[in-house]
């Protein structure tokens, strides 16, 4: 059923060798792409192989450092998004960006309203097409509501729909099914094959293999910021392409060492937050590491701030070792044993411009001052201990936190918590955006840390971290957990399928609930 | 924040007439609040005196009143609607109602037309170079503004010192003006009116303003939209500007005496109208016929209450409350309209 690209002519868009580089972290080594038209392109590879950031080129967000980008065999260089668009470039992003205070029908249009000759938007012609638009993609949305309180699927959705109203020549699509139910996705499937046939070039990104083999023609695969091959998805077979994409033994990377589990140390009871996450019940136990598998916006961060209680909830409970964790205190949580390495540690793990030893002992300030005064060679000598066990490369203990590698980071905020003694250590994203080398450093320190009784739980979205990991694996989807998987039963795809959610359970569940 | 004027709950039945969503669009919005609230203080007073309202020096002041501050919030609320602020609109209607008086007094015979010209350009001139510093420098406009809201205002003084315009350096006919009335209605009203009126259709209907709500509702996503950002907050900056402008020559013309300190405090007056009126102080939601409301309230307000026995110092003190009360509302709706999205989106699972 997929139409062979036609060989003549200039792709519809191409990318050859391209690079990308923020400060030290290299994006994007080489990547290249070339979309024809009638043709539905599948992108894969696993989170941080620089899909993202070549998506971001293409639409003119970013702008490439090398490299050769092409339209219609014409060189281009987008400075901005409104270029890419007016090139005939839609794209829709991985995370929704919508207007929460204007209405649907607004937020589709903003830009671009019908408009008569004096100017004036055509409020009535406007909501006629965007209510053709639902009707073609099969959703019902009231086109007046405001944005705001939009489920994340509707919020797809409705960038589904902007995208297609664009009439665009070229459609890329970086992951638009993560949040969508089976019957939206078949729908959106039909309207892509659609567009297909009208002559225009699709990009599809995806994690969901059974998606790309139904619906691309061909397939391209990246790796680590680095191209690796094009084929039709006629010759491929689903083993090859994750072969492809891993490229190296998951278990070498991540050595989980065995460890003693003994008792639940962290209890959490019928946690409840109306319109982020429902009824979220676990236990932790000394010497494990939990891991909170799911996709983006599945609402696991927002689990673990209302556990450590920088958000709040409206019921449940929180133990630790049997004593009750009071809401709203991230103080009380502190001083229960109950640490939480964030998941942005730029904006919520550090204080940029502070040094790295003021940095380090952040946490245990309190403890640290005689008489209420801090001074700063009591500071330096607990830093000095912590950053030497963490191995936290830095010149000075003085140099100011922000001008660290991300890896090196991420070590001076583990060290902050560490420096407090916790019990139960939370940890969110632990190896986003740092290097392979400091990756392998901070997954020894948490197995080291497991293995000396302390409980983990770690959020992840990067599966072979969390298989490799883990000893028993939580997912969420849509703010509820909908898997308990231990380390035997836990695969790609068990942990995929707990997180998305195919047609046939979603339905049965939605009838249920 | 998100205000009541562009609610309609999911789900609701689209019937009945034109006329009678319109009413119910109406009753629902945040601005009809704030215009039973003027028209309150209006009954209230006029109760205690009549000639409040029903003496002709008393209908004129309350429309004359209002009407110059009216420009300046309207020109307020659009830049506050972006998400920025510009506390500069004070100074630079200092600067222009000097300069309409010294061009009267410089030029002799100078053509009225030219005068109000001037005004407006070198206002949106003052405006522009806030909304470039804004926009291209990356500061946040409560400080820039706050910056030029000083040097504006200390140009003023250095041209001015300690001289004066009075009543008799300007022609009476531009004077007149300022007192004016056709039907019995004072022409600077019918001058706000026709501004209020073509800047409300323009934020509402044309591509451009509703631009400007987008950028206010959210910054990143304007520009991942491709939205011209840097574009729409120099408009909104030289649009606050002109009319701080005209606002001058206004003053100029209505009260026929400037010093250097004219129009000290109205940038507070400006964005508090807005506030009241019921536009979000972040951005993203309220319109400009709001802030043209609160102003009206603010000032009307102010003559109220001496003629209701309340003390002097305790006025700026009701002006306070107004602005807390407005926030604390606007902050309940928001919070009552979230909650109601959400339950919508719960029960609809």
């Amino acid at each position: 059923m997929s139409i062979a690209p036609t060989p003549s002519g200039p792709p519809a868009l191409e990318l050859r060798h391209v690079e990308k580089a923020f400060g030290a972290v290299i994006a994007l080594r080489s990547g290249s792409l070339a979309l024809r038209k009638n043709s539905i392109h599948a992108l894969v590879g696993e989170n941080g192989a620089g899909k993202s950031t070549l998506v971001k080129i293409i639409a003119g967000l970013y702008q490439r450092d090398a490299g050769d980008f092409l339209l219609e065999g014409e060189s281009v260089d987008f400075k901005s998004t409104a270029e890419s668009k007016a090139a005939g470039i839609a794209v829709i992003y991985q995370e929704p960006t919508l207007f929460p205070d204007l209405s649907v029908t607004e937020n589709i249009f903003m830009g671009r309203q019908p408009t008569n000759r004096f100017g004036r938007i055509d409020r009535k012609a406007m909501r006629a097409e965007a209510v053709g638009l639902f009707q073609r993609l099969g959703v019902r949305i009231d086109p007046d509501r405001p944005a705001e309180g939009l489920s994340i699927a509707d919020q797809q959705i409705i960038e589904i729909a902007k995208a297609i109203s664009l009439d665009a020549s070229v459609l890329v699509m970086d992951e638009p099914t993560a949040a969508l139910s089976g019957v939206e996705v078949d729908r959106l499937f039909a309207v892509a094959r659609s567009l297909r046939d009208e002559g225009r070039a699709l990009l599809f990104i995806s994690h969901r293999f059974d998606e790309v083999f139904d619906l691309c023609d061909t397939i391209t695969v990246m790796r680590d910021g680095d191209y690796i091959s094009t084929d039709p998805i006629a010759d491929s077979t689903v083993d090859e392409i994750v072969r492809r994409m891993v490229g190296r033994d998951v278990t070498d990377l991540f050595p989980k060492q065995d460890a003693v589990i003994g008792e639940p140390v962290l209890e959490v009871r019928g946690l409840n937050s109306a319109g982020v996450f429902h009824d979220i019940s676990f236990d932790l136990r000394a010497g494990e590491i939990l891991g909170l598998a799911g996709l983006v916006g599945a609402g696991r961060s927002e689990v673990v701030r209302a556990v450590f209680g920088v958000d709040p909830y409206q019921s449940g409970s929180v133990t630790i070792n049997g004593r009750r964790v009071p809401p709203n205190s991230p103080t009380a949580a502190m001083n229960l044993g109950l640490a939480l390495v964030p998941e942005d540690r730029r904006k919520q793990g550090l204080v940029l411009e502070s040094s790295v030893a003021r940095n380090t002992t952040m946490a245990i300030r309190r403890s640290l001052s005689k008489a209420g005064l801090l001074t700063s060679g009591a500071e330096n000598a607990a830093a000095r201990v912590w950053d030497a066990r963490l191995e936290v490369k830095t010149n000075a203990l003085d140099t100011e936190a922000g001008t660290l590698s991300g890896g090196n980071q991420q070590k001076v905020v583990l060290a902050k918590w560490l420096a407090t003694n916790p019990k139960v250590l939370i940890i969110d994203e632990p190896t986003r955006g740092i290097d392979v080398g400091t990756k392998a450093e901070v997954h020894r320190l948490l197995s080291e840390l497991a293995g000396q009784g302390m409980a983990i739980l770690m959020i992840s979205s990067e599966l072979p971290e969390v298989l490799g990991m883990a000893d028993r694996v939580l997912v969420m989807r849509e703010g509820r957990i909908t898997a308990e998987l231990s380390r035997d039963d836990a695969t790609a795809e068990t942990v995929m399928s707990a997180a998305t959610r195919t047609a046939a359970t979603t339905h049965a569940e939605e009838r249920a609930s | 924040m998100t205000t009541l004027t562009q609610t309609s709950p999911p789900q609701t039945p689209r019937s009945g007439s034109a006329v009678g969503r319109a009413l119910g669009h109406f009753i629902r919005a945040r601005e009809t609040g704030i215009l039973l609230a003027v028209l309150l203080v209006i009954v209230v007073t006029t109760v205690k005196n009549p000639s409040f309202v029903f003496s002709s020096d008393g209908w004129r002041d309350l429309l004359l009143t209002p009407s110059i501050l009216v420009l300046v919030a309207v020109g307020q609320a659009m830049v506050i609607i972006t998400r920025s602020v510009d506390l500069s609109v004070g100074s630079v209607l200092g600067l222009t109602a000097y300069l309409t008086g010294r061009l009267f007094i410089d030029i002799p015979g100078i053509p009225m037309i030219v005068v109000f010209l001037a005004g407006i350009v070198f206002g949106g001139l003052l405006g522009l170079i806030n909304g470039a510093l804004v926009a291209f420098a990356k500061v946040p406009a409560l400080v820039i503004t706050l910056g030029t809201l000083y040097a504006y205002r200390g140009i003023n003084v250095v041209w001015a010192g300690s001289n004066r315009i009075n009543a008799s350096d300007m022609p009476k006919d531009f004077l007149a003006l300022g007192t004016g009335q056709f039907l019995s209605i004072p022409l600077l009203t019918i001058i706000a009116l026709v501004v209020l009126i073509a800047a409300g259709w323009y934020m509402k209907n044309t591509r451009g303003g509703r631009e400007f709500y987008a950028i206010g509702s959210d910054p990143a996503a304007a520009g991942l939209y491709g939205l011209r950002v840097v574009r729409r907050l120099l408009i909104a900056f030289v649009a606050s500007g002109a009319l701080a402008g005209l606002a001058g020559v206004l003053y100029a013309a209505r009260y026929g005496t400037v010093n250097s300190q004219a129009g000290s405090g109205w940038e507070l007056d400006a964005v508090g109208a807005a506030v009241i009126g019921g536009v979000a102080i972040f951005g993203g939601s309220g319109t400009v016929w709001g802030a043209a409301i609160g102003a009206v309230l603010l000032l009307t307000i102010n003559r109220a209450l001496p003629i209701l026995g309340v003390p002097d110092f305790w006025q700026r003190a009701v002006v306070g409350a107004l602005i807390i009360g407005a926030i604390v509302l606007d902050r309940v709706l928001s919070l009552r309209q979230s909650k109601r999205l959400l339950e919508a989106r719960e029960d609809s699972k």
